[in-house]
This record gives structure tokens, sequence and C-alpha cells, in this order.
């Protein structure tokens, strides 16, 4: 566990993967939720968890880089189910990459239990981690310039559904019905970190 | 809608509802957003006699003109400008009557870019997770002013501020950014470092809300690619593939992968906000605290 300083205030806390920064990102909540810490943001990220607004900076710096890392979090119990088509336009595509026919990236998807890694891009929008890494795909080599709504997508090792339309390079694998992020809503996002997620074939739901 | 309401008679080229923002949400996407010259906008409700959280307008280079249905109190304030009701020359920086009707003009920034306008008992269309603020990264909140908008107004709290004009730093002829270095400092090569914090950049005029960008040696990298995706504070300095940093402003990404080779103090980016293209830009390193 390595811990930044940055800037005045807040603290970048890097780890060596994604795992451990969810098992440390569940601790600094815990320990937000006691009380024992004073921040204002925490968002966890790749491989690291950032600390925002804190009162003594280099003091929790000290705390941290003698802290041992904590194990992980039991997993939380309520599994968020999202009804999908799997009718995207990079289907093929990734078909290929994953050297499957185009009926098994469903069935595989499909199969897989997701987590919510971390949150960005834009408001409710969760990079989800859960599928081997022989299944990671590249990005498409030119963005598109509008994704619809409720696309479910893939890059890298993440998968992810926009929450909105808005220009995006992920491979588009399906579609789904459900509203990831809704100001109106308590939450308005349908998906934070630490979330399970598992993606249902609509003809199955 | 009530008589409580401001009419948007000209919206200038970008006027936006600004109030202290919406943090704690970063871990959903959501940026902070907020009043990027912060204590521009905290002056504008003391001098209308409004709570420091209440929104108020942000306008950028050019002003707006605004015709409220009630008889308000305004102050203006920020970037310096003409400020007139129905033709004839007001106050700025300084508490105003507007009548009911009555034609408030923001005129065009003398210097600097964003003019602030606050309005007695504070714009009061309806909050998302907490905020007025418009957030033009993720589109969370109203949408900028156009011409024949009309924004409901709230309730005046408190009584307006006695006083005559009051004192506020000038926009910068040269903005001087204190940063303190890292945390990925480590990416670019010491030659790099050097060249941040002793040459001359100047603001770009690409910059907007989210970041001001700027123009100046490009800082070379000792590794290419970029970092897996981590969360970005306020005032980080990010160094996308051309080189040239961009400070994060109050509309910011609350991720990111290009490193961030410094981060400017909090209380310089008012300043920041006010700085037009071209404006020649210095970031000197201070040690942390």
């Amino acid at each position: 566990m390595k811990v930044l300083p940055v800037g005045e205030d807040a603290l970048l806390v890097e780890v060596s993967s994604g795992e451990e920064a969810q098992a440390l990102h569940a601790e600094l909540l815990r320990r937000r939720a006691e009380g024992s810490l004073s921040a204002r943001e925490i968002v966890p990220a790749a491989r690291t968890v950032l600390l925002d607004g804190l009162d003594s900076p280099a003091r929790l710096a000290a705390e941290l880089t003698a802290a041992e890392l904590p194990p992980a979090p039991p997993r939380a119990r309520d599994v968020v189910e999202i009804p999908v088509r799997y009718d995207g336009p990079d289907l093929a595509d990734v078909a290929v990459h994953w050297g499957v026919p185009e009926r098994e990236v469903a069935r595989i998807h499909a199969e897989t239990e997701f987590r919510v890694a971390f949150c960005g891009f834009a408001p409710g929008f969760g990079y989800l981690t859960g599928l081997p890494p022989r299944y990671d795909v590249p990005r498409r080599a030119t963005p598109r310039t509008a994704v619809p709504a409720g696309s479910l997508a893939l890059a890298g090792p993440y998968t992810g559904v926009y929450p909105r339309s808005s220009p995006g390079g992920w491979q588009l694998i399906g579609t789904t019905d459900a509203v990831l992020w809704d100001h109106a809503r308590v939450p308005a996002a349908l998906l934070s970190p630490g979330t399970r997620v598992r993606f249902v074939p609509e003809a199955d739901a | 809608m009530t008589d409580h309401a401001l009419a948007v008679v000209r919206a200038g080229a970008l006027t936006t509802v600004q109030d202290r923002g919406r943090p704690g949400h970063a871990h959903l996407g959501v940026p902070r957003s907020g009043a990027l010259d912060r204590p521009a906008a905290d002056l504008v409700n003391r001098l209308a006699g409004n709570p420091p959280g209440a929104a108020v307008l942000e306008t950028t280079l050019n002003g707006c003109a605004l015709r409220p249905r009630s008889t308000v109190t305004v102050a203006v304030a920020g970037a310096p400008c003409r400020v007139t009701v129905d033709a004839r020359p007001v106050a700025w920086g300084a508490p105003v009557r507007v009548p009911a009707g009555a034609l408030l003009d923001v005129g065009p920034a003398v210097s600097g870019v964003r003019t602030y306008v606050g309005v007695s008992g504070g714009i009061a269309v309806e909050p998302v997770l907490g905020s007025r603020s418009t957030d033009l990264l993720s589109g969370l909140g109203p949408a900028p002013l156009a011409d024949g908008t009309v924004l409901p107004l709230g309730r005046p709290t408190g009584a307006y501020a006695c006083v005559d004009v009051a004192p506020q730093p000038a926009p910068p002829i040269e903005l001087v950014l204190r940063v303190t270095l890292g945390p990925r400092d480590d990416w670019f090569t010491r030659e790099a470092v050097r060249t941040f914090v002793s040459r001359a950049y100047r603001v770009s005029p690409a910059s907007n809300r989210i970041g001001l960008r700027t123009e100046g040696p490009a800082l070379e990298r000792t590794r290419p690619g970029e970092l897996p995706s981590e969360g970005m504070v306020l005032g980080a300095v990010q160094v996308p593939p051309d080189g040239r940093p961009v400070v994060f402003l109050a509309d910011h990404p609350t991720t990111g992968g290009y490193p961030v080779i410094a981060v400017v103090h909090a209380a310089d980016l008012a300043a920041a906000a006010q700085a037009v293209p071209g404006t020649p830009v210095r970031f000197v390193a201070v040690r942390r605290r």
C-alpha cells in the first residue's frame, strides 16, 4: 500500500490490484461510518482509492502507510439484476476476440457475476469487473460519436452500461431498458461501488 | 409562475446558475460543480442579503440582461463591468435596488471572465443532489440560460449589506498558481518538472468550466500510455498527451487516466476563473505544509 499526498487535503492510496482497491474502499467506508475517518469524498478507482477533503492528511498518511491491507470484505448480499437483450452491433467483433460463437458471448456474459469496481465517466456509469482476463477486449479503433443510453458495453477488463447517450469507444454487445441514473430517484444511481450485478437475458427474465 | 421570478432578456455567451456545488458524490461519477470564483459568488450573496449557499448567476465575458417581476436587491461582482438599471448606471460591487419590471443590464467584462449576479432570495430552481449548479460536464442541474428563460426566485431571508463598494481582487494580469507537486510527478522527466515550475505558460482560449487549458512548453514524460483510471481533485494539473498542463476546475471529471503532475492551491482557483485567454501563467512549487 503506497500513500501519495495530493494537494493540500487529499491522499491517493495505491494498491496492486482491483480486488485490493475494493477491499480498501470497503474498509475506508467502514471507518467513515463509525466516525474514525473524516473525508468529504472516498473515490475508488482501478488500483487506487482517493480520499479528499481530509482534516489531517499527514497523520492519516502515516497511519495508512503502517497499516495492513484489510481482508476482502464480505460480499454484499443483494444482487442487482439488469434485464438485457444481447443485440449490440459489436457482438460479432467481441465473439472474434473471445474466439467463441456469437451466442456464446451472451451465455458467458450472462453467467458471470459482476461487481461495480468504481464509477466515473458520467453520473451512474459503473466500471464492472468479473469476466476472466482472457475476455478482455480493446476499445474500438474509432469511437462512436453517439452511443445510445442503455447500451451494454465492454472495454479492457470492464463491462458498463451507458446511463445516457454520449460519445464512446466501448464495444456494444447489448441493450437494457433499466434506468441507470435518475436524479429524482433515491438513490439516483442504480449502481455504486461494491454493488453485485447480474445481467439477465430478457427472454429468461 | 409566481411574481417572484426573473426573466432573462439577454442570456449572454454562457450564463449558468451556480451555488456551492454538489460535493460528496464523486464516487458515483458526479462532478462537484459550483461557482468557479467562489469568493465573488459569496460576496454577491452577502451584498444581496442571501445566505452563502444561495444560487447566483455566473456570466462569461459578455454579461446578461434580466428583468425581475418583483422588486429585488441585486449585487454584481467578480469580473468588473458596467451595470445599468433601465439604462441608468448603477454600482458594481454593491447592493442595487431593481424595481419590478425594470431592466438590469450586466455589461461585458472590462477585465476578467466571469461576473456574478446575486438576487435577493436566490435563484430557486429545483436542486439536483442538493445543488442548483449547472454542471457542464455531466449535464446535471438547470440548462444554461437562454433568452426568454424565466427563473424562479426564493423569498428574501436577510437584509442587504450596507456598503458603498466592497473591496475585491482585480482579475489577474499574470496568473500565479501555487502548486504542490504530485501525485504523479514521477511520470515526468526532471527537466519537465523544472520546465513546469519555471517557464511561462499562457491561458488557452479552449479553457472552460471543466479546465483551464494552457499553451506553452510541452512536458516530456518518462513513460508512455495512461494510468489506470484514478480519482481526480479540484485543482489537479493533468497533463494530456500533448504535454500542455490543464488545471481542473469545478466541472472536472471525477476520475481520469492522464498523470497529475501537481495540484493548485484551492485559494488560487478564483483567480484562475478570472484569467482571460492569453494571460501569462506561472506555476510556483510550494512545499507541503
